[in-house]
């Protein structure tokens, strides 16, 4: 479940140590843009005694490292790596080859640090018009790919267009990635919405990235975080009417129908596979098992 | 470990402290100004110290502004200090 990843900068302890605090399903601990060249050490040493004694409850820890074309990449990972994060997030994405090089070096480290082999996941970041292009090879490079997440701010600068908040500019690498991601099998997940202060639009912007097809959203604040977990969470209407997809198909056994319908429309596999979907996610933010309550 | 150069880690914001580390002639001196010395200034020195001495430094004056930072951002902070005050040159 990750209906929002909180970015939080690598060198601030107050954001850090608050960090499991802030609602937000995953925690993304920036040590590339958040920092400052000449801090870059500073970082990673905070982030390390951070990660290996404060306790941040069911966030999942996923860590931004630099780019593989600066000369920061190795000795992030070198650091955070015997920290066992969840996962690593390499920005600027161009290609499969910039994920089979990354992958080669997580093996080589979790053989260093006894770390379980392929358990470190790779969630990457596609902000060129190049990673955009190449999204689905991006998303098939290696076993270690758990999603593909858009950087819309980079992304316009190198389209040379001017980033709004209504989006059409990035329409294109939305519905790119949404189905680049799919295809291969692993998750998708969207850019921040940057306007701190604009609650409405957030929520316009998450209810479309949703309709999209996304499976959550980053935040740059934790103020945009109970918005976006309520836009990427079922609601009662959704659970209800998955909890009547089961009902009618048990009924139907019971009876030994065949076709099946409910309020008018025939119940087919996508709609099955949807009702599955959303009662896994409610039960797992509700800690209530709305299977059983299907049977 | 030894001190080279005077070198500084942190921030004066809250939940933060500024280590500066210096060269000195024998044993080590820790000056602490703290907003909670009241309550955690020993822990906040022997923090410190148990850094410095993980590190191998024997020889350093150090000089800590705290503004209520948690063990794991004094020790982070400790140890950043110490190695850029171990290096040659500052780190470009």
């Amino acid at each position: 479940m990750r209906r929002t990843m909180l970015f939080l900068p690598s060198n601030n302890p107050n954001m850090i140590c608050n960090g499991g605090l802030l609602g937000a399903d995953s925690l993304i601990f920036d040590l590339e843009d958040a920092v400052a060249p000449d801090q870059k050490d500073a970082a990673r040493e905070l982030l390390k005694n951070a990660l290996g004694s404060l306790n941040f409850g069911k966030c999942e820890i996923i860590v931004r490292i630099n780019g593989l074309d600066t000369p920061y990449w190795e000795e992030d990972l070198e650091y955070i790596l015997p920290l066992k994060p969840d996962m690593i997030m390499p920005p600027k994405v161009s290609g499969g080859d910039y994920i089979r090089t990354l992958d080669q070096k997580l093996t080589e480290l979790e053989a260093k640090f006894g770390i379980p082999a392929g358990s470190t996941r790779i969630l990457a970041l596609l902000e060129t018009a190049q990673g955009v292009e190449n999204a689905y090879e991006i998303a098939r490079a290696s076993k270690r790919m758990m999603g593909l997440f858009l950087g819309a701010e980079d992304l316009s600068a190198d389209l040379r267009c001017k980033r709004t908040k209504e989006g059409s500019e990035i329409l294109y690498a939305r519905g790119r990635l949404v189905c680049a991601a799919r295809a291969a099998g692993i998750e998708v997940y969207d850019t921040p919405f940057t306007d701190v202060q604009d609650l409405d639009g957030l929520e316009k912007d998450a209810e479309f990235a949703k309709g999209l097809g996304f499976s959550g959203k980053a935040c740059i604040s934790p103020a945009h975080v109970d918005t976006v977990n309520r836009v990427f969470s079922p609601t009662p209407a959704d659970i209800q009417y998955a909890k009547d997809v089961f009902a009618v198909i048990a009924e139907a056994k019971r009876l030994g129908k065949g076709a099946i319908s409910l309020r008018g429309k025939m119940i087919d596999a996508p709609i099955v596979q949807r009702a599955r979907l959303v009662l896994e996610a409610a039960s797992e933010i509700e800690g209530v098992d709305y299977f059983a309550e299907t049977v | 470990m030894d001190i080279k150069r005077e070198a500084m880690a942190g921030t004066l914001e809250s939940s933060d402290i500024c280590v500066t580390v210096q060269p000195a002639a024998e044993g080590i001196r820790i000056d602490l100004n703290s907003t909670v010395e009241n309550y955690y200034g020993d822990s906040i020195r022997e923090t410190i110290g148990a850094v410095l001495q993980e590190l191998g430094v024997r020889n350093a004056l150090v000089s800590a502004v705290d503004h209520g930072a948690l063990d794991c951002t004094i020790r982070a902070r400790a140890t950043t200090a110490v190695k850029r005050a171990s290096r040659e040159e500052p780190q470009k």
